[in-house]
């Protein structure tokens, strides 16, 4: 994608040895590199491999210890985002940065016209992003609520907000994590037109593929440290891949399996709206023994009202849920762990566990009331600390010691916790919604493995996942979410990526209830 | 009916603008202060400190004027006070409220005896006085109720005007917008979170504390222990009540005054047969009623009551 062609471009961004300590962690170890004119690099590495810090500290958000920040051959003052903006450097967060309730135009044009000026000129504004997203083929209503607009049309007001303040360097953070395959299609479509003007383009994934076909040249990050840097070209993912981790990491292999008897199993069930994406409409779906099933979709199509509905947190509002054809009256938490659901819930902070309390007290937290926990009212420490530390073995959990308080742990760590809780006293269903995300390429495996393991003991797995490569690699049969309602199930290997991606996109559905875009 | 009767007279709507009046400035300053993602409950406190400041200035001799100025600015002080405390150092917003409430009332009694040390009962002042303004004041029965008021009433509708031109139409009213909704927005593009939500905190309190001098000097004339009685929680009410938008809380904050001016006359009139508590209570009543129907489709700022602290992780 390099505009220059082979020629000496003009460096417009240098890092010199960046350095930044958080507490004994070191997340960013005297990383330099140069970015050329109309250069795409890829920042390659897994999560806290100090990607973020490392932006962060280019766009001002944090002060690094020691080293340096060149934009167009200035040094930038440490710690100020507005200094870096003046330079032409702009950052699209992973996390946008939008304020919901307000417009597209307002959120473009936020500190764009001096805050003492006595009128904000709206019309200037309003032609000036036209002629943006006119140029860069960035469609977007200017007067729409950022709360109306999807993800992807979120992420085209963050790139236009950059592009609205004359960026000449774009940071893009995981661009893609949130995206639908033809939205992330649609984007590299965008970068290539950016980086044809001449714009250069920092681009952070820890997604291979994406790397491979947007970047022209890869900086792997390892522990804060650069641990190689290849031109796209002359590299292969198996090398970015031994760079990224250091070491060769087996996913585990699926084994064919024939499932068993349906074990859970929803008839015409809907939910009841609320805030948070689209409740369940009618829905039929049954869970087999030894199966995984894959629920693909892109976020807040109604996965949230899937998944707090099998966890037992929510009611259906009509249908009925059937467990091993029993008709299940009072659907509750309570109900779902006693019919042995296991959860491994969306959210490892705010639902998962609770951070401030120790590892002792987190793993009983479903099953204190057990005779097992809990004796005439009063707890049974002693019992209690033993679960905790058997979990801890048995999960390879690295934590001091199980009364460590959960917030001190790493994201991996916590997950295997909650494994460990969800699988105690094989469960026969296990809801594993979004298990992965956040996690490393090594708990990546592990939790695969353990998911993969469970269905060959024979329970049945709902995996949802945003992450489409996931879904196709574990599950034995995928189906699709859209707007609530789920596509007919459709086995291994029978869809390519392209259509499901459609179907994502919410076409294909049986009745015609279907974007006609 | 003369329980109707009471709506068509001029008194009763002269009345309700006045009691309307200082609602209308302090709700104005909580808006700011919310719109910024601070939730303000010093405003009580704040109120009684301005009450105190406005008439103080006036009764040693002051210009009315003057007194509204040394008001505002000793909003400013305790809203300084109260925006170090929730800002930069991201205390919780509802305590420091609190706090900033008993310490500002206490410390204006505290004054208030230190200064008057002798005196039974409060000493009066001479107050801003009504002016009708020319034509539009004849307009019968809105007339005189919206255009013969004193200057501080006409300085409430102002309020309101600049308020939402400000939030609306301003460079540096979406940035308050937008630091209330989602303050890294505001990081990212270069514009101080600290310095917005403590200008907004500063502006917002100045106006509870003009709300507060308006009861002292073009109400009652006079400062006396428990005089806001309340107003300050009512206008947290009538924010949430016109969903942080000026203009809804304006209308909120005159239906309110309406009801007490209603309900005082409604006493004269049904006279003794019912207890004169179940009249006093009635605004309140039909606030809480208004707010379970209007609140719950309430969309707060966002980031209202979350502290902002840079970098973290």
């Amino acid at each position: 994608m390099n505009a220059e062609g082979g020629g000496e471009a003009e460096t417009v961004l240098r890092l010199s040895n960046i350095t930044k300590r958080f507490g004994p962690l070191t997340a960013s170890d005297s990383v330099s590199f140069d970015l050329k004119r109309g250069e795409v690099i890829a920042l390659l590495g897994e999560n806290g491999a100090g990607k973020t810090t490392l932006m962060n500290i280019l766009f001002g958000h944090y002060v690094a210890d020691e080293g340096t920040v060149e934009a167009f051959g200035k040094t930038l003052p440490p710690g100020e985002p507005h200094a870096a903006l003046a330079a032409g450097i702009g950052m699209v967060h992973q996390h946008f940065t939008l304020a919901d309730q307000m417009t597209v135009l307002e959120n473009i044009a936020l500190g764009t016209q001096s805050l003492f000026a006595p009128r904000f000129d709206r019309g200037r504004a309003l032609a000036r992003i036209e002629e943006l997203s006119r140029d860069f083929g960035l469609e977007i209503r200017a007067d729409a609520l950022i709360s109306d607009l999807s993800v992807g049309e979120r992420q085209r007001v963050e790139i236009l907000k950059a592009l609205y303040r004359d960026a000449r360097v774009l940071i893009l953070d995981e661009p893609t994590a949130v995206l639908t395959p033809l939205e992330t299609e649609a984007l590299f479509a965008t970068l290539r037109k950016l980086v044809a003007t001449g714009l250069s383009i920092i681009f952070i994934s820890h997604k291979l593929n994406e790397v491979m076909a947007v970047s022209d040249r890869v900086l792997v990050l390892r522990s804060g440290r650069i641990s190689g840097e290849r031109r796209t070209a002359d590299t292969d993912r198996g090398e970015l891949a031994a760079l990224m981790v250091g070491e060769t990491i087996k996913e585990p292999e699926v084994v064919e399996h024939s499932p068993g008897d349906t074990v859970i199993e929803l008839v015409a069930v809907s939910t009841a709206g609320r805030a948070g994406g689209a409740p369940l409409d009618a829905i039929d779906l049954a869970l087999r023994e030894g199966e995984i099933t894959g629920l693909a979709g892109v976020s807040g199509n109604g996965q949230a009202a899937l998944a707090s509905l099998i966890a037992g947190t929510t009611k259906p509002e009509s249908g009925t849920i059937r467990i091993r054809d029993e008709i299940v009256s009072d659907w509750s938490a309570r109900a779902a762990l006693a019919h042995r659901i296991g959860r491994i819930p969306e959210d490892r902070h705010a639902t998962g566990m609770i951070g401030d309390m120790s590892v002792t007290e987190n793993v009983i937290s479903e099953a204190y009331r057990s005779p097992r926990f809990s004796r005439a009212g009063l707890l049974d420490w002693k019992s209690a600390e033993q679960f905790a530390e058997t979990i801890i073995r048995d999960y390879d959990v690295k934590c001091p010691s199980p009364n460590a308080r959960v917030r001190l742990l790493s994201g991996g760590n916590m997950q295997k916790l909650i494994l460990g809780r969800a699988f105690d006293g094989e469960p026969q269903v296990i809801l594993a919604n979004q298990p992965t995300r956040g996690l490393d390429v090594g708990a990546v495996a592990y939790v695969h493995t353990k998911l993969l393991e469970a269905r060959n003991r024979g329970a049945a797995v709902l995996l949802i996942s945003e992450d489409l490569d996931e879904v196709l690699a574990l599950a034995d049969r995928v189906i699709v979410i859209s707007k609530g309602r789920l596509s007919p199930p459709s086995k291994r290997g029978e869809l390519s990526v392209r259509e499901i991606g459609e179907r994502m996109a919410g076409h294909g559905f049986a009745d015609g209830v279907t974007d006609a875009a | 009916m003369e329980a109707f009767d009471i709506l068509l007279t001029t008194s009763f709507w002269v009345a309700a603008i006045r009691i309307a009046s200082p609602l209308i400035f302090a709700t104005m300053g909580e808006l700011i202060c919310e719109r910024a993602g601070v939730l303000n409950l010093g405003i009580e406190g704040i109120m009684t400190a301005g009450a105190f400041a406005g008439w103080i200035t006036v009764y040693a001799g002051g210009d009315l004027w003057l007194g509204v100025a040394v008001a505002a600015l000793t909003g400013v002080v305790f809203g300084l006070l109260h925006g170090f405390l929730t800002v930069p150092l991201g205390l919780s917003q509802h305590v420091t409220g609190i706090g900033i409430t008993l310490l500002a009332t206490s410390l204006t009694y505290f004054t208030y005896r230190v200064s008057l040390p002798e005196v039974t009962s409060p000493p009066k002042i001479e107050p801003f006085q009504p002016f009708a303004i020319p034509g539009l004041s004849d307009i019968p029965l809105i007339g005189p109720a919206l255009f013969n008021q004193t200057p501080l009433t006409y300085l409430a509708y102002v309020t309101v005007a600049l308020v939402a031109w400000v939030l609306y139409r301003t460079p540096v009213g979406i940035a308050v917008r937008a630091v209330g909704e989602n303050p890294s927005a505001v990081e990212a593009q270069g514009i101080s979170v600290t310095a917005m939500r403590m200008g907004a905190v500063a502006v917002g309190s100045a106006l509870m504390a003009v709300g507060g001098a308006f009861l002292t000097m073009s109400a009652f004339n006079s400062f006396f222990f428990e005089m806001i009685n309340g107003r300050g929680w009512i206008c947290i009410a009538l924010v949430v009540f016109g969903s942080w938008r000026p203009g809804k809380a304006l209308i909120g904050a005159i239906l309110f005054a309406a009801f007490d001016a209603y309900q005082v006359r409604l006493q004269q009139v049904t006279g003794g047969v019912i207890p004169y508590q179940i009249f006093l209570m009635m605004p309140y009543v039909l606030s809480i009623l208004a707010l379970i129907v209007v609140a719950r489709r309430a969309t707060y700022p966002k980031a209202l009551m979350v502290p902002y602290q840079k970098g973290e992780r």
